[in-house]
């Protein structure tokens, strides 16, 4: 393991900086707010000669996944970026770039969809992209939004998978924010990929037909093979984490905890929100309140196994969504651990917080009433909703 | 040690870029920082609100800053009135203004609320050292020089990172003088 010192990043330009050392071979995007410094930086890169790869400035989002899915195919490492309005423009393609499995690394600085216009974090663009067969991966602070990026693409591109995969960033809160980093070195990148070997590519030479037409007989068949292929990348992700900590010294898992161990409440969430509900927990703790928080890393595949293994300890869950299924049962995040309890049997009260959402900051005191709350389930064995949007105004 | 900072100023003053130079100065010294921005409208003119971190720890949280150690006013217009900006200010806390520094109503408000004050009048030594009216590094160089949170040395490598040729010529120059005319009032 030989690293370098500690380096000031603005969070994008961590991920372009990442992006830069996994030496992709074709960057297809548009630039949206707040992820434009991620694609000012990649076209600097390639302009300047620092990286070797086809930047394809593209005219909209839905140009930039398809040149993607097209390039992937080919057999090359695939990268571009988006969010918001921009990721719900290349909803269509999305599925296809799964479904024909194509490998592509994408970062989304997750941003809330109109109306009303508001360019700040939520996660209801990731949401909208929930079903479409990628890996979505969450960063909680700058460094995992670099580190991410590394692991994105180990486990999009190997054999066992070929899927895209997102890194999810939080609007401003982490794409704008400075914060200290420890890079790879850029040998230890190359060795922990090297370029892509593609055992199908699409060549003139030697055709051959993706995203062909599968009627009643065969669709199915086909859309089996896709699922089996999401369901082999918890091993992908384990062994591509094992490599990554090798090189960096830093353990990746399906999600961040703090004292989950002997934890009788549990707070989830995805995302930046995380640093500041573990800072609570340490006050809490402190005062002996056996309280424990996890950040989930991998949203899809839905980690069940492992959810399941924290969920048995516990008494109470409160899981905060920073987005919301309108018309259903509440945050996409709760339904999942609603959906986890149930089928494994585990009969605790479960609390759904909405949170966040365009931006509003969640500060420190907010944090520590949530896991009040969480503990106070504990005691009374229930809470007296089952879904609060927190601190709106009536 | 956790020190919070919140930046005021106008869009086109360099409040933001201010709260980033003093991240990156800090990270460089070997301490943990993390800057962050207000983005409401981006405007020229409009109030604009940045925020800084810094910790000898690891910082993971994020939200706001709404009870900082520090205040910095960048704006020469907002300094005048520096009751609007304090809000949540921790007693004892630091106010620096963008200011001559001759207005005794101010020092007494500061004395009596329990503020240290401190003075750059960064608009008249920028209209003298370069002939134009910059405002984010000399108030930041002036912190640095009270507060003594890194050396200008390493200041002047973080500004040499980010501007190059004259304008790296002319921020030097703004370090310097900043340093020397810094004024504490209330201590």
């Amino acid at each position: 393991m030989t690293q370098v010192e500690r380096l000031a990043f603005m969070g994008d330009e961590a991920v372009a900086y990442a992006v830069k050392q996994c030496n992709v071979d074709v960057i297809a995007a548009y630039p949206i707010t707040p992820q434009t410094i991620i694609v000012e930086r990649l076209s600097e890169y390639v302009a300047n000669g620092e990286l070797d790869a086809a930047f394809i400035p593209v005219e909209s989002e839905h140009s930039a996944i398809s040149a993607c899915v097209g390039a992937s195919l080919a057999g090359a490492r695939v990268y571009t970026s988006t969010c918001s309005q921009g990721l719900a423009l290349m909803h269509e393609i999305l599925h296809a770039a799964s479904s024909m499995r194509a490998p592509i690394g994408m970062t989304i600085a997750n941003r809330s969809l109109n109306a009303p216009l508001n360019i700040h974090c939520e996660h209801s663009d990731v949401m909208n992209a929930r079903d479409t067969g990628w890996v979505h991966l969450f960063a909680n602070n700058v460094q995992q939004a670099y580190d991410l990026t590394f692991i994105s693409f180990k486990v999009a591109e190997d054999p066992r998978v070929l899927l895209p995969v997102s890194v999810n960033i939080d609007a401003f809160v982490l794409s704008h924010s400075v914060e200290p980093i420890t890079p790879i070195t850029d040998e230890d990148a190359a060795k922990y990929l090297p370029p892509r070997e593609y055992e199908y590519p699409i060549n003139p030479d030697r055709p051959i037909t993706y995203g062909t037409m599968a009627l009643p007989d065969t669709y199915m068949e086909f859309k089996m093979q896709f699922k089996e292929a999401l369901d082999r990348v918890p091993e992908v992700f384990e062994e591509a984490v094992k490599e990554y900590e090798k090189i960096s010294g830093r353990r990746y898992w399906y999600y961040d905890s703090y004292e989950i161990e002997d934890a009788d409440a549990l707070v989830i969430v995805l995302g930046s929100t995380y640093g500041t509900v573990k800072t609570a927990a340490k006050k809490l703790r402190a005062e002996g309140l056996k309280v424990g928080v996890m950040g989930l890393t991998m949203f899809r595949p839905l980690p069940e196994k492992e959810l399941v293994k924290v969920l048995r300890n516990m008494k109470a869950v409160v899981v905060m969504d920073r987005a919301y299924s309108y018309g259903g049962l509440g945050g996409p995040l709760y339904t999942d651990i609603i959906g986890v309890l149930y089928r494994n049997g585990i009969r605790i009260p479960a609390k759904n917080i909405v949170y966040g959402l365009g931006g509003r900051d969640f500060k420190l005191d907010e944090a520590e009433a949530i896991l009040r709350m969480a503990e106070k389930g504990v005691r009374e064995g229930g809470f007296e909703t089952h879904v609060d949007w927190w601190g709106v105004r009536r | 040690m956790l020190i919070e900072v919140r930046w005021h100023g106008r869009g086109g003053q360099g409040v933001v870029t201010g709260s980033n130079l003093l991240a990156r100065a800090m990270i460089l010294e070997g301490k943990y920082a993390q800057h962050f921005p207000e983005f409401g409208p981006e405007r020229a003119g409009a109030p604009v609100k940045s925020y800084t971190r810094i910790s000898d720890q690891p910082i993971e949280i994020h939200c706001g800053i709404y009870e900082p150690d520090m205040v910095i006013v960048i704006d020469p217009v907002m300094s005048k009135n520096p009751q609007e900006y304090v809000y949540g200010l921790k007693k004892g806390g630091d106010i620096f203004l963008n200011h001559s520094g001759g207005d005794e109503e101010i020092v007494e408000w500061a004395r009596s609320a329990g503020f240290k004050l401190h003075v750059l009048d960064a608009r008249k030594i920028s209209l003298e050292e370069i002939n134009r009216e910059i405002y984010n590094v000399p108030m930041l160089a002036a912190m640095l020089k009270v507060k003594k949170l890194c050396s200008l040395q390493t200041f002047e490598k973080v500004l040499a990172q980010r501007f190059s040729g004259k304008v790296l010529e002319m921020n030097l120059k703004l370090v310097k003088r900043a340093s020397e005319e810094v004024e504490t009032l209330v201590g």
